[in-house]
């Protein structure tokens, strides 16, 4: 049998020392609730699961050039992140529960935290959540947890994807949800303070939002924490490499999808979520925290800290159910932001931002089409209005190679014409002036 | 060891970014940027991979040591499956390709990879539907849980509180809490089991379901499962598995045959997939027939034509639990998994790792206490012996005994109910003659408790640190370098 090491003999030896039958191993399993047949395939050899897999990857497109964003991004990936992070002293340890022989993870966790932190501008991190979506959500308990408070404000700027995830959590709790319309591609100020009252724990805002739309939240935060209430900003840590941080903004906690930061789009994960926060809130912060420390001799030594606000040990009264997390993935960021180092990730966010103005002044100065919002900023994407259905042109711009953007009607009414498109500093001239050559044909 | 950040020399670089072939314009003006750069370190490609890897050799994983590391499951991971995961095919993938006209016949392998997970799944565990979304094990009991939820919801039953025994991960307590139920904790019996008489004393109409891992955290099967199943039913509750421990029954028995209505699986367990030093991991969650109109949005289906496609519109869903489609990538790893070991390979795991787990207790008995002498499944659990007690010996010093020895220690003080308890799972992929090392460094330690138990708590001695003090850690925090 392939990855079970002891050979019959072994196992028939090994038997006859502890005196017992494989029937008696299994002896405490009522015999009518042994499965007598499953039907499952016979198992297949190393050559032949990788020439079905292979086989079945190649029924996937890759070919595609992407201007397909909203949140999950084709960013370019230095080779060094996979070799790093394919270290099987990484991948194949557990939690680290014994610091003495996991000091490579908790350091790389403490690191990634000071990372997280250092690109936030704020003062603690866990070690990390599931996905954006999630780390929302936990963000949203969290404050829930912190201000004894349970309404929620979200603007219709943040992810569509992230606000059906936060009702579909909330559905059995006793949780109000309001929602604010945007205004002009920008968080509905006048919705957002008048519904501001004294039951309300969060508002839930994202920089740069859904739309693109670069956003500064400082007056907002300011009537927040007047209320008594926390601010929940959801951002791209790309575009963190140039754009001013929540921390400088003032948000209470801060999350997002870490996907970009070195991780390939995987078809929706293994992605990561990161969670910051000030160093007041940390009692009542979900996930893993790694502590620096020493050890008996006085040496530097990494642990897991403040362990009582976790399930293993306050079980229900625990700040969250969140025990695995995405560690490997909060390792690729680290490693990501290293090799990126402080200028390559603020020229990264540069030519990202500059290539999606290139790309916007180009299809822009197609007739027929036209920008949506008035808004002025934005990072890497921009929503165009194009003359008819924006899933029609989108579906017709495929068969030309092009993952051209995603059609907004699916997420808002009255935008059925409307189209996001993200440029990623992957994309080249050459290849936005054969999108732009493309849309006019189809139009 | 330095941290990378103290590794930084002004100007050096690693990547080179491509120069722009566009004009630079500042499109954004200076108020939305930010003040000053992130202080990310300034290394070259070498400095960084020189860091990491040696951080990696600060580490045991399987790979470098034996990790017996009880209810984590840590076998062997196979690296075909790491391959299979780099295929450009599987990771060049957009998430929203599928939700764009005509988008969703661009990814049929990736979909009938998750369709495939889904029917293997199913017939491992005897149940009617799954969804491959959760991302970890606890993310599926709270999708489980949501279920349960919405179920009752949909009946117009009203209730309020899950049935958890003593002895449950601490996970299942925290998620059902979360989920917005009264957690009412069963006690074990002297059996280690949850008590049939004490389930029934706190059995009423408010009972919304019943929270069970099997085997149990102390490793035994127990032999009335069916009873509880079937008492939880009679209030209209539902019983939900803990599939943290399917190792020692998969290709055996099915937690769909014993009565469960709910089970979640923990890919990154039974089926193989690596743990990463704390995820990423995953949890689907399979449902019998009466609650696959529950299961998460979207499913994977096969239509007539033999083509796959995902299905949203699901009235009674309880909604989205995560963005996609789960952590793709892992469930792709478990797929490859099961399609090598096939029927024979799934039953031939299970038979040993039970006698793995078997073959330890037996010949440790004596030297250690068995928290409860009888044939254990694919775990056991030890204590230490009176002898060791009265020279203040605790698991944690047998832990770190080991560690010198060069093994992982087993999972200690944990099942709590269990004193000074040492949960040890050897695993199918470990060989007779690792395990035979392993039950004599554990023979030696004991030696060692009796005639020099003073070394035992000074030890570990030859890791990278000594035992750290977490109470410091805890007392002056520093959890970031900024």
């Amino acid at each position: 049998m392939p990855f079970i090491a002891n050979t019959a003999l072994q196992q028939q030896q090994m038997l006859a020392e502890i005196g017992l039958t494989m029937d008696d191993l299994f002896s405490d399993i009522p015999a009518d609730m042994m499965c007598k047949d499953f039907n499952l395939p016979s198992g297949m050899s190393e050559q032949q699961v990788r020439n079905h897999l292979a086989e079945l990857a190649g029924k996937n497109s890759t070919d595609l050039t992407c201007f397909l964003g909203g949140g999950f991004y084709d960013h370019f990936i230095p080779a060094a992140i996979y070799s790093l992070i394919s270290r099987s002293e990484f991948y194949t340890a557990y939690t680290p529960y014994q610091p003495e022989l996991a000091q490579g993870t908790l350091q790389a966790v403490y690191e990634y935290q000071s990372a997280i932190c250092r690109l936030c501008d704020m003062e603690v991190s866990n070690a990390s959540l599931y996905d954006g979506g999630t780390a929302i959500y936990e963000a949203m308990m969290m404050a829930i947890r912190q201000t004894r408070r349970n309404k929620v404000i979200v603007d219709d700027s943040v992810n569509p994807i992230y606000r059906v995830m936060l009702k579909s959590y909330s559905n059995n709790l006793n949780i109000g949800f309001e929602e604010t319309e945007n205004v002009n591609g920008l968080s509905n100020r006048e919705q957002i303070l008048a519904k501001i009252d004294s039951d309300t724990a969060a508002v839930i805002l994202q920089n740069p939002n859904f739309f693109g739309c670069v956003d500064d939240f400082t007056d907002i935060a300011k009537a927040i924490h007047e209320k008594g209430a926390l601010l929940i900003v959801s951002c791209y840590p790309i575009a963190l490499g140039i754009l001013k941080t929540p921390g400088q903004m003032d948000a209470d906690i801060v999350v997002g999808e870490g996907q970009s930061l070195g991780m390939p789009m995987s078809f929706g994960g293994p992605y990561l979520g990161f969670m910051a926060t000030r160093k007041k809130f940390i009692r009542k912060m979900p996930g893993r925290i790694v502590g620096r420390t020493t050890d008996a001799n006085g040496k530097e030594a990494f642990v897991l800290t403040l362990q009582a606000r976790e399930q293993h040990i306050r079980r229900d009264k625990a700040t969250s159910n969140i025990c695995s997390n995405e560690a490997l993935c909060a390792l690729t960021a680290l490693v990501y932001l290293s090799l990126m180092g402080k200028e390559g990730l603020k020229e990264t966010a540069q030519l990202c931002a500059d290539k999606a103005s290139y790309a916007y002044k180009r299809l822009t100065s197609i007739g027929s089409v036209e920008p949506h919002f008035k808004a002025k900023w934005f990072f890497n994407e921009f929503v165009i209005d194009l003359p008819c259905e924006a899933a029609d042109v989108i579906a017709k711009l495929i068969e030309k190679g092009f993952a051209a953007g995603f059609p907004l009607s699916r997420y808002y009414n009255g935008m059925d014409n409307s189209m996001l498109i993200c440029v990623t500093e992957k994309r080249s001239k050459q290849e936005i002036g054969m999108l732009a050559e493309a849309l006019e044909a189809v139009l | 060891m330095s941290l990378i950040f103290d590794k930084s020399i002004e100007s050096r670089r690693a990547v080179r970014t491509s120069a722009s072939d566009v004009p630079t314009s500042i499109n954004i003006k200076a108020e939305l940027l930010r003040e000053k750069s992130a202080e990310m370190p300034q290394l070259s490609e070498l400095d960084v991979v020189r860091h990491f890897t040696e951080l990696s050799r600060r580490n045991f994983g399987v790979d470098t040591n034996f990790y017996p590391l009880g209810s984590c499951t840590m076998k062997y991971n196979p690296k075909v499956c790491e391959r299979i995961a780099s295929y450009p095919g599987f990771t060049h993938i957009h998430p929203l390709l599928p939700q764009l006209r005509i988008g969703g016949m661009l990814t049929q392998g990736a979909l009938q990879v998750i369709y495939e997970s889904d029917m293997l799944l199913r017939e491992i565990t005897g149940m009617d539907g799954f969804t491959t979304q959760p991302m970890a094990g606890a993310h599926g009991e709270l999708t489980g849980i949501m279920i349960i939820a919405a179920y009752h919801k949909d009946k117009g039953n009203k209730k309020t509180k899950i049935l958890i025994p003593d002895s449950g991960h601490g996970t299942n307590p925290a998620s059902a809490a979360i989920a917005g139920y009264t957690v009412v904790p069963v006690p074990s019996n002297k059996d280690g089991f949850m008590d049939i008489d004490a389930v029934k004393k706190v059995l009423d109409d408010d009972v919304a379901g019943l929270m069970l891992t099997c085997p149990n955290t102390l490793g035994l099967f127990n032999p009335h499962i069916k009873e509880l199943c079937d008492l939880i039913h009679s209030v209209d509750g539902l019983a939900y598995y803990d599939g943290a421990n399917l190792n020692a029954i998969v290709g055996k028995a099915r937690p769909g045959d014993f009565g469960f209505d709910i089970v979640h699986l923990n890919l990154h367990k039974t089926f193989a997939t690596p743990h990463g030093g704390g995820g990423p991991g995953a949890g689907p969650v399979g449902v019998k027939k009466h609650l696959t109109d529950f299961l998460p949005i979207a499913v994977v289906v096969k239509r007539n034509d033999g083509t796959y496609a995902l299905e949203y519109d699901r009235e009674k869903s309880i909604g989205y639990i995560a963005p996609f489609y789960g952590n793709f990538l892992v469930v792709l790893k478990a797929y490859v998994y099961i399609l090598m070991l096939g029927k024979e390979g799934l039953k031939a795991v299970a038979e040993s790792a039970v006698l793995n787990a078997n073959y330890i207790k037996e010949k440790l008995k004596g030297a250690y206490k068995v928290a409860h002498d009888q044939i254990c499944m694919h775990e056991c659990v030890l204590t230490i012996t009176k002898d060791m007690e009265e020279k203040h010996i605790r698991a944690l010093d047998i832990a770190k005994a080991l560690i010198d020895k060069g093994f992982h220690p087993p999972t200690i003080y944990f099942p709590t109910i269990v004193h000074e308890s040492m949960m040890i799972e050897p695993t199918e992929t470990e060989s007779k003659e690792t395990i035979d090392e392993f039950i004599n460094a554990m023979l030696d330690i004991a030696k060692q408790a009796q005639e020099n138990p003073e070394a035992l708590k000074a030890a570990p001695v030859n890791a990278f640190v000594c035992r750290p003090d977490e109470v410091a850690a805890a007392k002056n925090l520093d959890v970031a370098s900024l």
